[in-house]
């Protein structure tokens, strides 16, 4: 043990994996029998929701990434947290596969060999655009999410055990061509899942834009873990309000972030304007969608960014709750809007099955996430630099 | 002719200099530094300083940046010399966006220098501590704590006292002679 503080426990563990199980389920089975109802809804309400999730699962590994290469001590107390949600990640593939088998003819317009023979530039791109492409790359992509997130979660754990320096070097060996696999997965997951549903259009930040959702979706996740879990044992002396700060302060940094590759991608497509490429836009302007674009900008951007930018509101629990919460939501609006007005192109759509797909995937990802998060050690035992993380301060 | 215009103390190590910096701010002190070779953790609440309220100064700097860059563009492209450009419109207020964040950055950071000095009272070419001799170990291995005269609170014997008490190794009153 790497510290004197008394160590964090969680009441009523066990009777959250149930209900974390029991709501994924539930989600799901409703969610399901929208199959019958409206498979072409079903089948976008399941790529909106997995995408989420894996977003945020996205986000967790890049998160353990960073913190590694950085070499962080603020963050040493949360890591367990973080590398819980990594390890949600490889486990989409249970969504992501139904989707891959099933559901590509009927998300991307580039899976139907009619569309295709009919536009040239449709049969110029089928050389990457097409179903079996698609589909070994997403095998791919999991393949080394499985690999990275097992490698970097196994060594985490063995940390517990042998609390020797050797396994951070270990750590951040692993981390470092680690990320160039995370940006490279994420940035093609990104393009392949997202982006090819206007088969036409591209944009080459567009990972980066996927990416800062990413990373934003994890931070409001992680304030809001530690909120959740303060009123059990020891969690207020080893998660404080210096914590709290920095995690604020990264939730600040990316929002602005992602307000700067959001209009960065918006600003070249209009100056240069170009039909194939304003068209997107176009279609997320027009027939109502006016006021999701501008709810993103309002919710996504100015909002936290007006009230995260005190330093007071970082340090406030009340307000990161408030935040950590909006922007999830607003991340889940974000994909909404990249991903829905392909499927209703004359108005946003609000289907039931969005719902059910968001709570059973995410109950299942909770579930997992919560059942990986308990059975271990809660905070790193093993690392030498627990306890300079714990009594961190912002100075 | 000569005036005290404030007292030096000398302390052993940053430790000593933390807990000279709470007595002294306990002592409620005004007009007082402490001085080191290096910045000390946990100094600034020691001293019981308030936030800096550069953050807010650079603030505004920062938006009159960004006002002055979008009310430029603005101006000279819709008003001043209203020409089609790439046929964009007149008020383009996108293509100004680039520029207006570049001036609020701008503005913002040459704002943090000057109010930084501002805030600092710099430049400042003398300061009373420098008629200690003792004061030149500052920028090797010396700690001080200086209080000035013109505190409230400044009583020559009670001030030395206090710093006496609070740890300090030996105390330098500052006086200046006109000469």
């Amino acid at each position: 043990m790497m510290t004197d503080h008394s160590l964090p426990e969680i009441n009523n563990a066990a009777s959250w994996q149930r209900r974390f199980w029991i709501l994924g389920a539930l989600g799901l089975v409703v969610y399901l029998t929208g199959l019958w109802t409206d498979p072409e809804q079903f089948w976008a309400s399941g790529l909106l929701n997995t995408v989420f999730w894996i977003t945020l699962g996205l986000g967790g590994l890049f998160f353990v990434l960073i913190h590694h290469i950085a070499g962080s001590v603020w963050s040493v107390n949360i890591r367990r947290q973080a590398e819980a949600v990594m390890v949600g990640l490889p486990w989409m593939l249970l969504f992501a596969l139904p989707l891959l088998v099933w559901g590509v003819p009927h998300l991307f317009e580039w899976a139907s060999p009619d569309a295709v023979a009919a536009h040239p530039v449709l049969r110029e791109k089928a050389g990457y655009l097409n179903p079996s492409a698609f589909r070994f790359r997403s095998g791919v992509y999991f393949v080394l999410w499985i690999v990275l997130c097992g490698l970097l979660y196994r060594v985490s754990l063995r940390q517990d055990r042998e609390p020797h320096p050797d396994l951070i070097r270990r750590m951040r060996i692993i981390s470092a061509p680690g990320i160039f696999v995370f940006a490279l997965t994420l940035t093609f997951f990104g393009f392949d899942w997202v982006m090819s549903l206007d088969p036409l259009w591209y944009s080459t930040i567009f990972g980066v834009y996927i990416f800062s959702g990413s990373y934003l979706v994890i931070l409001a996740f992680l304030i809001l873990l530690n909120l959740a879990l303060r009123s059990g044992p020891a969690w207020g002396d080893v998660v404080t309000v210096e914590h709290y700060h920095d995690l604020g302060k990264l939730l600040f940094a990316f929002t602005v972030f992602w307000g700067y590759i959001g209009g960065s991608q918006y600003f070249f497509i209009w100056y240069t304007n170009i039909p194939e490429e304003t068209v997107w836009y176009l279609h997320r302007w027009e027939h109502g969608w006016k006021w999701v674009t501008l709810l993103l900008i309002v919710g996504h951007f100015v909002i936290p960014f007006l009230t995260l930018i005190f330093r007071a509101s970082k340090r406030n629990l009340r307000v990161l709750l408030v935040m950590a919460l909006w922007m999830i939501a607003m991340q889940w609006v974000d994909l909404y809007w990249l991903i829905v007005p392909t499927f209703h192109p004359h108005a946003p759509h609000l289907s039931w099955m969005d719902g059910a797909a968001f709570l059973g995937i995410g109950g299942i990802f909770l579930g997992i996430f919560w059942r990986t998060f308990t059975t271990h050690p809660l905070v790193p035992v093993g690392d030498p630099k627990l306890k300079d993380s714990i009594e961190f301060t912002n100075s | 002719m000569s005036k005290v215009v404030g007292v030096l103390g000398q302390f052993r190590d940053p430790t000593a200099l933390v807990h000279g910096a709470e007595a002294v701010r306990d002592a409620g002190y005004k007009q007082w530094d402490t001085h080191s070779p290096f910045p000390i953790h946990g100094m600034d609440q020691a001293m019981g300083m308030k936030r800096s309220g550069l953050g807010y100064f650079i603030g505004l700097c920062a938006f009159l940046g960004a006002a002055t860059g979008f009310g430029l563009q603005s101006w000279a492209h819709a008003i001043a010399y209203p020409a089609i450009i790439a046929g964009k419109p007149l008020f383009a207020w996108q293509a100004y966006i680039v520029i207006t964040f570049a001036l609020l950055v701008l503005f913002g950071a040459i704002g943090s220098v000057i109010g930084m000095l501002l805030f600092n009272r710099l430049p400042r070419f003398h300061h009373p501590v420098f008629y200690s001799d003792r004061f030149e170990s500052c920028s090797d291995d010396g700690f001080f704590i200086s209080i000035e005269a013109d505190d409230p609170q400044f009583d020559q014997e009670n001030t030395v006292r206090l710093l006496k008490e609070a740890g300090a190794l030996a105390v330098d009153i500052l006086e200046e002679t006109d000469e």
